[in-house]
């Protein structure tokens, strides 16, 4: 039996002024445990404290009932002063007589008998209270950032500014992402290579900061403060430590018939390889796929020319562990695949090209070497049609429901840029709206209407045709004319959808992190922790929690890394103590509550019960304190009751729920 | 608040989470608006922690309505809960219908922090309408009675 | 059938395939049929049965047999193999440790169902080619079996085995226009009034003999709810409206989402409670308001109530439909 103390605030005259506080002290002396039952005119001064702490000490309690305001606002005082006293701070529980009664009540009557209702209710659940101890587990002060690309990079430039040692793992031979591949950015139209090469170089120099290109994570275990990850390096046949970056290898090899992934196809490269000149790590990689030494053993001409002696024909995949305390998801985006969409004639005509293949084309590292020709004829196109929306707020089960946000002022930049440089060259752009919310974002778009003079048509394109002479109809509507075009163009640009990157999915299924339908991951909050996952130490960077451009990628990127260092910060974690538990001798392993945990913080495992004398084996679910929040989903997902929620067990709830009706 | 029966005050147990709508009772208070004295609030943390038997064993006891309170679909301070409690209140809800017991006696109604008005508005009809239905009958425990 | 099905039987548990066989014998009385578990190649000689009045859904025995050592074969009709591929979705059965050979069903009937037709004083049933050959204190009647099928057979949901290694005839489909659901929609109709009388008159009955849980595939919980004292709501004895009430609400709520409809829960009520529509309201909702969802048709499925969109409907929806008043 529990020996408990009650506390009745009179809070000045906001509680006392309609419940007759001396009634409820005298009234709830009589419950059962009850040993000591008092009134004071502010529980949450200093005398009051006082008041309680005496108690607790003069009577040996074991438990604490306040009647007060919300436990909102006082809670966490009065688990100190208890705690002040020796008692465990959780045998605490606060009866709310001020905002649920003596504020909205006038009738002192009818207050005074549900202020004693409350406390009753109060009192029934502290005779349950079990003493908690939030438990505390170390924090391991390095970071894992997944993905190089900018919004990796900047999380972990900010992370390693604050002195923290930070991992990138790229999948790519070299980090820098999309950013590298695009020419200008909008809306300044300054050079990407100019901004982000730099901060790619700030990377490798940086000492803090380790990169693992041409890298995945193969395994993820433990939890917030304490992962534990393994780290697959892929064979890339090249000595790391060796390779000078001289790129001698990549002039002699002979396979020269290698698409370049780089300018998407559009022209080759060798099977030995540097991706672009500005590459980190500037690396040579050898493309298993094509490499004649590698398939049939005949050829080397890579390992002879090499001065440093750093190809390795006989190198393969290696595991690196590594245990972290944060880990950051920024595996961004790419373009989907148009196969679905023929009537553009994307996979029938080489000169209908997605945005991302044009910018390739105009850049001067490009295959044309900045100079905007046909893929099929290296012509000057003299009229060209932006489709806008291909896949994006589709809800025909081919594209993708969402806006994918970037496509609009891409082409607008795309279209003023052609203008700028080709003004003989008529640039039409098909859309359904102009969305430009962003800081000088209208303004631009404005600016290819009004000074470039680009059409912008709205309507979306039912077709596009190549004719026999090489030229592409398009066929679209004029909704505002009301008229149907037939378009005679050279060159047709796609705006394709984005969409997460294929390596999300398993990895949130590695990192027990959730994802929406459409593969990005969801944030904890939507509005408040907009870079946080709900899985406990596990953050979001960049396009993998939605479309983005690069300002607001990198802002993103930039307050993941914030939240990271926030947390490496601290030695240790203080977990909350309310939280789930299995009892398992009752789990029956179903996996129900693992189904709906938004956290991940449950797991099986098969354990060894006596029972009537034999050894059974079975699984059994437990709960990692560390992770759980205590929202108690699990414990009515579960049928037979083996979950249960510290400070709000099953027995709690209905005990208040049976003292409330209990009048 | 104008009583339909004088006599009959209904008992009324309110599941409020933690994060919304036990704030928005909070704001209720503090903003001085009120509502019957019939309402007993017990604070959970999340709409998700309310077991079908809590709602069973208050109509057992003697409550003659209950109410669940959550944050909106969207909001919940665990993402996810008010989406779960969602689908098992409705279908706790079509079966305590299906089986004869008033529909009215249960609620699900979702309250934000700063919804201190709807709060207070909610309890009052929640209060209105099952004191205009009278004592539950189809769903007590005879033993509990003294 | 039979014959097919005890060969296969002996030919497995002879080789050592197999340790152990789950079938059908005979019960107290003839007709009372009965689950199973085989040892030896003797016991299925002599006592493995299979026939028209084979109605026990055996896949939950598999909780405890397939913790066993070895093997176990299990013979399954299409509703007791949804319900062994909803058990082994939960875990709740090691497939690795069962030889599962589906058998083809076209419905069961029982001795109560056959008492209906106002059949009395049975004392042995035989069965030919579809025809049962009941002989009774007064005499032999001759009956088809599709004449006496049980309700749940009657209006059979599907044919198909969800989870199997080898089939013993044909494999089925589900059943489109399958009208389980039409009971569940003549009570909804009713007024609360009604409805309130409709259960009370079924639920009062309950003696609380715990056989509707003690059979159900989805009830294997270690410990049931109703039997821990820790969980505030054992109880074992009838003895309230509220008592009955309670249980079987609960009850079907614990199933809900799980429960593939075998109509175990009614087959085996001492007291004829119609327990199924219970559960076929929680399924029937779960169609119209999350979609249809059939517990065990795929393994690994998510059961909707672990589950959410985040447009589902209100709880209010109850309000907006249903019964007389609403109409």
């Amino acid at each position: 039996m529990q020996r408990i103390g009650v506390f009745v605030c009179h809070c000045g005259t906001n509680i006392a002024a309609t419940v007759d506080v001396k009634a409820v002290a005298e009234a709830l002396k009589y419950e059962p445990g009850v040993v000591v039952s008092t009134e004071y005119q502010y529980m949450c001064s200093e005398a009051g404290q006082e008041l309680i702490k005496n108690a607790i000490k003069e009577n040996a309690l074991t438990g604490v009932v306040v009647c007060s305001c919300s436990p909102r606002m006082h809670e966490a005082t009065f688990r100190k002063t208890v705690a002040a006293a020796g008692l465990n701070p959780y045998m605490l529980e606060i009866a709310n007589i001020r905002e649920q009664v003596s504020w909205i009540h006038k009738n002192i009557e009818e207050a005074t008998e549900k202020a004693i209702i409350l406390g009753r209710a109060a009192i029934a659940k502290v005779h349950l209270n079990a003493p908690l101890t939030a438990g505390e587990s170390p924090v391991v002060k390095r970071a894992l950032v997944i993905g190089g690309g900018i919004a990796g990079i900047q999380t972990a430039l900010d992370i390693a500014e604050a002195g923290f040692e930070v991992d990138i793992v790229e999948k790519n031979p070299t980090i820098g992402g999309k950013m590298t591949q695009l020419d200008k950015t909008f809306p300044t139209l300054d050079c990407a290579a100019c901004i982000l090469t730099p901060k790619m170089v700030d990377c490798a120099q940086n000492d803090k900061i380790k990169i693992y290109s041409y890298s995945e994570v193969s395994e993820v275990k433990g939890f917030v403060g304490n992962f534990d990850v393994t780290i697959k390096r892929k064979a890339r046949y090249v000595d790391e430590n060796k390779c000078t970056g001289c790129g001698l290898c990549t002039e002699k090899c002979p396979q020269k018939k290698v698409p370049n992934e780089f300018n998407l196809g559009l022209d080759n490269r060798r099977a030995i390889y540097i991706p672009f000149a500005q590459a980190v790590p500037k690396i040579a990689t050898i493309d298993a796929d094509y490499c004649t030494m590698l398939k049939s053993g005949k050829c080397g001409v890579c390992s002879k020319v090499c001065t440093a002696g750093a190809i390795d024909y006989k190198q393969e995949d290696s595991f690196v562990n590594e245990k972290y305390g944060a880990i950051v998801v920024a595996t961004g985006f790419n373009p989907i695949k148009l196969d679905k969409y023929d009537e553009f004639a994307y996979s029938q005509s080489a000169d209908v090209i997605t945005s991302l293949e044009l910018e390739r084309l105009m850049n001067a590292a490009g295959p044309n070497g900045g100079t905007l020709l046909r893929p099929s004829d290296k012509k000057h196109p003299h009229r060209i049609a932006f489709i806008q929306c291909v896949g994006s707020r589709c809800d025909d089960g081919k594209g993708k429901s969402y806006c994918s946000k970037i496509c609009c002022m891409y082409t607008a930049k795309h279209a003023m840029l052609i203008r700028e440089k080709y003004p003989d060259t008529e640039v039409y752009v098909f859309y359904i709206d102009v969305r430009t919310p962003g800081k000088n974002f209208d303004e631009f778009y404005r600016r290819a209407v009004e000074e470039y003079g680009v059409n912008y048509i709205k309507g979306m394109v039912g077709k596009v045709l190549p004719e026999p002479d090489g030229t592409l109809t398009v066929r679209a509507s004029d909704l505002l004319n009301g008229t149907q075009l037939n378009l005679s163009c050279d060159l047709v640009v796609l705006a394709a959808a984005i969409e997460p990157d294929k390596s999300a999915r398993p990895l949130a299924t590695m990192l027990t992190a959730s994802m929406d339908t459409n593969d990005f991951f969801t944030e904890a909050h939507p509005k408040l922790r907009p870079v946080e996952s709900p899985t406990a130490g596990i953050f979001l960077s960049g396009a993998c929690q939605g479309p983005k451009d690069i300002p607001e990628t990198v802002s993103q990127a930039s307050a993941c890394a914030a939240k990271v260092i926030g947390l490496l910060a601290k030695n240790t974690l203080k977990g909350n103590p309310c939280v789930a538990h299995s009892d398992e001798l009752l789990c029956n392993g179903c996996s129900s509550c693992e189904k709906v945990c938004p956290y991940g913080a449950i797991s099986y495992s098969d354990k060894e019960f006596r029972i009537n004398g034999k050894m059974v084996t079975r699984r059994v679910a437990s709960v990692n304190p560390a992770v759980c929040q205590g929202c108690g989903a699990c414990t009515v997902a579960c049928p037979s009751g083996a979950m249960d929620l510290n400070g709000f067990s099953n027995s709690q709830i209905m005990a208040e729920v049976d003292a409330i009706c209990k009048w | 608040m104008q009583m339909v029966n004088n006599e009959f005050k209904p008992k009324i147990v309110a599941f409020c989470c933690n994060w919304c709508s036990y704030a928005g009772a909070d704001l209720a208070g503090t903003n001085r608006l009120q509502y019957p004295a019939e309402v007993k609030i017990i604070r959970v943390p999340c709409s998700c922690r309310v077991n079908p038997m809590f709602i069973l064993r208050a109509f057992q006891r003697g409550a003659d309505g209950v109410i669940i309170c959550g944050c909106h679909p969207g909001d919940c301070h665990y993402t996810t809960g008010n989406y779960y409690a969602r689908r098992r209140m409705t279908l706790l809800f079509s079966m305590l219908d299906f089986l004869g017991i008033e529909k009215e006696r249960t609620r699900l109604e979702w309250v934000s922090a700063a919804e201190g008005q709807k709060f207070a508005s909610t309890m009052s009809d929640f209060v209105k309408t099952v004191t205009e239905l009278g004592k539950n009958k189809r769903l007590e425990d005879l033993r509990c009675k003294k | 059938m039979q014959e097919m099905m005890k060969k296969k039987a002996i030919e497995l548990l002879g080789s050592g395939a197999v340790a152990r066989v789950l079938g059908w014998k005979k019960g107290e009385f003839d007709y009372d049929i009965t689950p199973a578990v085989f040892e030896s190649i003797e016991e299925i000689e002599n006592e493995f049965i299979y026939n028209s009045l084979c109605s026990p859904n055996l896949s939950k025995y598999l909780v405890k047999e397939s913790r066993k050592e070895g093997k176990t074969l299990i013979f399954l009709k299409p509703c007791d193999s949804y319900s062994l591929s909803q058990l082994i979705t939960e875990h709740r059965v090691v497939r690795e440790n069962v030889y599962a050979i589906g058998i083809e069903c076209y419905g069961k009937t029982d001795a109560d169902t056959i008492k209906e037709k106002g059949i009395k004083g049975i004392t042995k049933i035989t069965e030919n080619d579809g025809v049962l050959n009941i002989e009774t204190l007064y005499g032999n009647e001759k009956v088809p079996v599709y004449e006496v099928l049980r309700e749940r057979c009657v209006n059979c949901k599907s044919k198909k085995h969800p989870v199997y290694d080898e089939l013993i005839g044909e494999e089925g489909q589900a059943v489109d226009d399958c009208e389980r659901f039409s009971e569940v929609d003549r009570i909804e109709r009713m007024t609360p009034e009604e409805r309130f009388a409709f259960f009370r008159g079924e639920l009062s009955r309950c003696i609380r003999c715990n056989a509707c849980r003690n059979v159900c595939p989805a009830c294997t919980c270690e410990k049931c709810v109703f039997d821990n004292d820790a969980s505030g709501i054992a109880q074992k004895a009838a003895s309230d409206s509220f008592e009955e009430n309670m249980f079987h609400i609960i009850r079907a709520f614990h199933v809900a989402g799980r429960c593939t409809d075998c109509g175990e829960c009614s087959r085996v009520c001492p007291q004829n409670i119609p327990l199924h529509l219970l559960n076929r309201k929680f399924i029937k909702d779960i169609n119209e308001l999350y979609g249809n969802y059939q517990p065990g048709e795929n393994i690994g499925n998510r059961s909707p109530l672990t589950d959410y969109t985040q447009n589902d409907a209100e709880p209010n929806i109850v309000y907006k439909r249903g019964g007389k008043d609403n109409a």
